[in-house]
């Protein structure tokens, strides 16, 4: 039983990894979106996993844990759908999806005052 | 044999997940998201979450996917853009030194994690048959932790206001998405005809057992929505207008029920979200009936997008 | 634990925000702002039974949801930093519920418009939601409301539908979705570790162990990220710039506080145990920089709107000042004490001036179409009372007696000096000096005459700036609690005649900084070539921050600073001596 748990554990902290990883460098939001649903997978493995654990009673886990990873689930579908919502109007808005800064002002003229 | 199984499970987890993250174009890491999420569904089989790998297959794999799938084909025109921006060398080593650095902490946490492990199990045990509901899932979710149920319908219903401010003016009141066409004589249209009313028996199945068997609301409701999201995608359905009323009752019907209930137990019971006893199985089956539809309906107009459409 | 008498008002403070955004909501139309006017005279009398039930009982007020005891069940605990933060935040959503019907009135004729109904049922969803940051004492049910706050706030961000604050609200959605997954790893570190979510069960078992450890770095660092706590800022200015008034009021007044309860929450309650002088000092170190960066940066703006955004970067950095100072290296846990109440006392006063100073800006922007600080000559007359508020919320920001952050400082000096940790004192007070600049710069602009008469673009509504100046008198004369009853006695006396002396020096720091760093001044009197060398000196050095803030501004950077973060926490939680 805990051979399952800690091996999908470890899997869960390799998959947190490699969203973290994605996040960080894909440039375009549609992928930031998928890459911090691999890490709220990870995250939810490994709790899937802490419950694994737990199991007792004939029951294949801790309810518990089993209970509020599906709550985690409908909220972090509800999330990717809020985030795609929004990068999609900001395409409508402007043809364009990135998150990057908008350029800085132009300097000011100030430094000749003095 | 079952280790071997679930090595070769996270093995091929893990490769789904890195071909979704160095994919070159994100139509096909979509799709590549969408073969993971299945089987992450397998893998709360194997961790034996039951009703978690129902609602990772309807939420996760199945309306998850269909959302960036069909966001990615919209974005298509903005990839050349977005490949410009890719950050260089460095940025990229650096990115890929703190992810290794925080998935090892990880990793050597997950190994110290104590053995035996704590369990809540034993207190949800003792306790289950003051709810006289079977499954402790469901006894978890509605008697003992209701609030976190109550408040996830509310987090729902905050996205979906969410989606719906994202509506130019213009269209204020009118039908979210746009409409589709498919062609009539062709396999959407005839799937779209042929499953729903297979799904939504299934959905009301689940939903029903999910008292003393792995199932439940959240998982009904999902099945509801992708019953619906397949029947716009071929044109034979439609969403209505946010601005009608009914429609919005609907939509807090379930949580105002729950709200209701809990009240109640304040004088029945003693505590807000308490039950008088002998009286928890009904009650609980009221609240599940009311959020049902609440929640399918919240799900499936949070995946239609904000109004685009004046209302006729 | 057991239910406590009054603990049902903790249960009513949550839902009866939730329950008007319902009404609201379905009801449509018109009936969302009356709903939210309901709800908002409702839930200002539940603060007031609060405050009045716990001075009555000297115990925390408990509730026991559904009559489950954790493990097993879910308890609401509202404790002394509780009783600080509901009454305050009910008072500035008061304030902003009042000057908000000026500009989200459903106009006539139509029956339901977007921005009304959606402003008016996300104020009273960010309410219930902090009010349940503030209550609860489950781990999970705090993720719950963190998520139900970046769901009703990111919608507020873009509720123009402009190309800026959509993209602005992207960033800050995604951001903050990054800050809450790592939150929730924390909590299922810590499930996985100890078995319960329960603070103060948590609170007897955890151990320096991997798993609290990482824990402990993780949750931090999460709602570092949703806290926008320099080097993790990107997505404040932009989000908070581009947003209605109102909508920033809320956003930097009120939705920031959520996320930073929680640090303090987990540091004092579940981890006071697992925390070193290092990880304490590091945290102090990033609220150092964001006043340092924060404040050069607000000072170069040529937008008032993101200059208050700027000064809020800052104000954050004072909100984590009080970890090491209330570190007591002797029993090597976090104290509640003084530095504490400092803390506490400096976050209400921000949320009130702060939301006072982002009204008063979005009054001017009404009146002249436009608010580049360089065209404010002649303001003064024009919009009186507007300026009279940004006047008074900036002295109450840059801790001036006898306004509650004076207060703040003077708990936070006398921690710094007991423990010897005089590096502090010098941080908190260049701190004052650059708030002032800023703020002395734009009342300079302000009060400057015009050439000729400034004539409002559009009619001001008279109730919307009583409502701003009430909430800077609010601020500014929290340090007066000082005289009331007996408890606050800890408190400064602000009305001692040789603070106004201290006083005076921060104002003139403050002009001579705006003169050397900031931009657009009216020209000097033609002098020294010294003098002018000397300008063009402090200027670059000011456009260097500016630009160092920019490429920390991209995602890159701050995805890169977020994990370092992460990692940084870590090993300072494991060096121990």
């Amino acid at each position: 039983m805990t051979d399952a748990a800690t091996l999908f554990g470890l899997c869960a902290a390799a998959l947190v990894g490699l969203g973290v990883y994605a996040l960080i460098v894909n440039p375009q939001p549609l992928r930031k979106i998928l890459a911090f649903n691999v890490v709220g997978n990870g995250v939810f493995v490994l709790f899937g996993a802490v419950a694994h654990r737990g199991a007792a009673l004939g029951w294949g886990g801790d309810p518990v844990p089993q209970a509020l990873l599906i709550t985690g689930l409908v909220v972090a579908f509800s999330a990717s759908a809020l985030a795609i919502a929004v990068l999609l109007r900001l395409f409508d808005e402007t043809g364009s999806a990135t998150v990057a800064s908008d350029p800085p002002e132009k300097p000011d003229a100030d430094a000749g005052k003095a | 044999m079952i280790e071997a199984f679930n090595g070769a499970l996270a093995l091929l987890v893990l490769v789904l997940a890195i071909w979704t993250v160095v994919a070159r174009d994100t139509f096909a890491a979509a799709v590549g998201f969408v073969a993971y999420g299945m089987l992450l569904t397998l893998v709360w089989v194997q961790l034996q979450g039951i009703d978690v790998a129902l609602i990772e297959g309807a939420i996760g794999g199945g309306l998850t996917g269909a959302m960036l799938i069909a966001a990615a084909s919209r974005l298509r025109p903005t990839e050349a853009a977005a490949r410009a921006e890719r950050p260089g060398l460095p940025t990229r080593l650096a990115a890929a030194l703190v992810a290794a650095c925080v998935a090892a902490a990880l990793a050597v946490a997950v190994l110290a994690l104590p053995d035996p492990a704590p369990t809540l199990a034993r207190e949800t045990a003792d306790n289950m048959a003051a709810t006289g509901v079977g499954n402790p899932i469901t006894g978890v979710l509605l008697a003992f932790r209701a609030m976190d149920t109550l408040l996830e319908a509310i987090v729902v219903l905050f996205a979906m206001i969410g989606v719906w401010a994202l509506a130019p003016d213009r269209a204020w009141g009118g039908r979210p998405g746009r409409l589709h066409r498919a062609d009539p004589d062709g396999i959407l249209a005839y799937l779209a005809r042929v499953l729903p009313p297979i799904g939504i028996v299934v959905a009301v199945y689940i939903f029903w057992i999910g008292a003393d068997l792995p199932g439940g609301k959240f998982q009904g409701a999902s099945i509801l929505a992708a019953m619906w999201l397949l029947a716009a995608m071929a044109g034979l359905a439609d969403a209505p207008p946010v601005s009608r009323t009914s429609l919005r009752v609907a939509l807090i019907a379930g949580p105002v029920v729950f709200i209701a209930i809990g009240a109640a137990g304040v004088w029945t019971a003693g505590a807000f979200l308490a039950y008088p006893d002998g009286l928890a199985k009904p009650l609980i089956k009221v609240i599940e009936w009311a959020l049902l539809p609440s929640l399918a309906l919240t799900l499936a107009l949070i995946l239609a997008g904000a109004p685009e459409r004046p209302a006729r | 634990m057991t239910t406590t008498p009054g603990g049902l008002l903790l249960v009513a403070a949550v839902l009866v925000p939730f329950v008007g955004v319902l009404a609201g909501f379905a009801l449509g139309g018109r009936n969302a702002q009356r709903a939210a006017t309901l709800t908002i005279l409702a839930g200002v009398g539940i603060a007031i039974a609060i405050v009045a039930a716990m001075a009555r009982s000297d115990d925390d007020l408990v509730y026991l949801l559904g009559g489950w005891a954790p493990p097993l069940g879910i308890a609401l605990r509202a404790d002394g930093l509780a009783l600080v933060m509901i009454p305050a935040i009910a008072v500035v959503i008061l304030g902003i519920g009042v000057y908000a019907r000026a500009d989200f009135a459903t106009p006539p004729g139509v029956r339901e418009a977007r921005a009304p109904l959606v402003f008016w049922t996300l104020l009273l969803a960010i309410w219930g939601s902090l009010n349940l940051v503030f209550v609860s004492g489950d781990l999970f049910t705090l993720y719950v409301a963190l998520e139900l706050l970046t769901f009703a706030a990111v919608p507020l961000v873009s509720l123009d539908g402009k190309a800026e604050t959509l993209r602005a609200a992207l960033r800050y959605l995604l951001y903050a979705l990054l800050g809450s997954v790592f939150y929730l790893l924390g909590a299922v570190l810590l499930y996985g570790a100890y078995g319960t979510l329960d603070i103060r069960l948590l609170a007897e078992q955890v151990r320096p162990e991997p798993a609290a450890l990482a824990a402990a770095a993780l949750m931090t660092v999460g709602l570092l990220a949703k806290t926008a706590l320099f080097p993790l800022h990107l997505w404040l200015p932009p989000a908070h710039a581009g947003a209605p008034p109102a909508a920033s009021a809320v956003l930097s007044g009120l939705v920031i506080k959520g996320s930073w309860f929680l640090v303090v929450r987990i540091w004092f309650d579940v981890f006071p145990g697992l925390v070193t002088a290092p990880s304490a000092q590091l945290l102090a170190a990033f609220g150092a920089a964001a006043i340092l960066v924060g404040n050069v940066v607000a000072l170069r703006q040529e937008r008032l709107k993101l200059l208050v955004a700027y000064s809020t970067v800052a104000q954050i950095g004072y909100l984590f000042l009080m970890f090491p100072l209330a570190f007591d290296a002797g029993t090597a846990t976090l104290e509640r004490g003084g530095a504490l109440a400092g803390g506490m006392l400096q976050a209400i006063s921000h949320a009130t001036a702060k939301a006072a100073m982002f009204m008063a800006a979005g009054l001017v922007y009404r009146a002249l179409g436009h608010d580049r600080i360089a065209g404010f000559a002649g303001i003064g007359r024009a919009l009186p009372v507007s300026v009279l508020t940004f006047a008074l919320a900036g002295l109450a920001l840059m801790g001036l007696p006898p306004s509650g952050a004076f207060a703040a400082k003077k708990l936070l000096l006398d921690a710094a000096g007991a423990s010897g940790q005089w590096w502090w004192e010098v941080v908190l007070d260049v701190g004052g000096l650059l708030t002032a600049s800023y703020v002395v710069l734009v009342l300079a602009h302000a009060l400057s005459p015009a050439a000729e008469p400034v004539k409002p673009r559009a009619p001001v509504s008279r109730l919307a700036e009583m409502a701003a100046l009430a909430l800077a008198i609010c601020s500014l004369a929290l340090g007066l609690a000082a005289l009331g009853p007996a408890p606050l006695d800890a408190l400064p006396n602000p009305l001692d005649p040789k603070e106004f002396g201290s006083a005076l020096a921060v104002l003139a720091g403050g002009a001579v900084l705006a003169l050397a760093l900031g931009l657009r001044l009216p020209p000097l009197p033609a002098g020294d070539a010294a003098v002018a060398g000397v300008r063009r000196a402090t200027v670059a050095i000011g456009a260097a921050f500016v630009r160092a803030d920019g490429v920390l501004r991209q995602w890159p950077v701050a995805g890169l600073a977020l994990m370092a973060a992460a990692i940084a926490f870590g090993a300072a939680l494991l060096a121990r001596a």
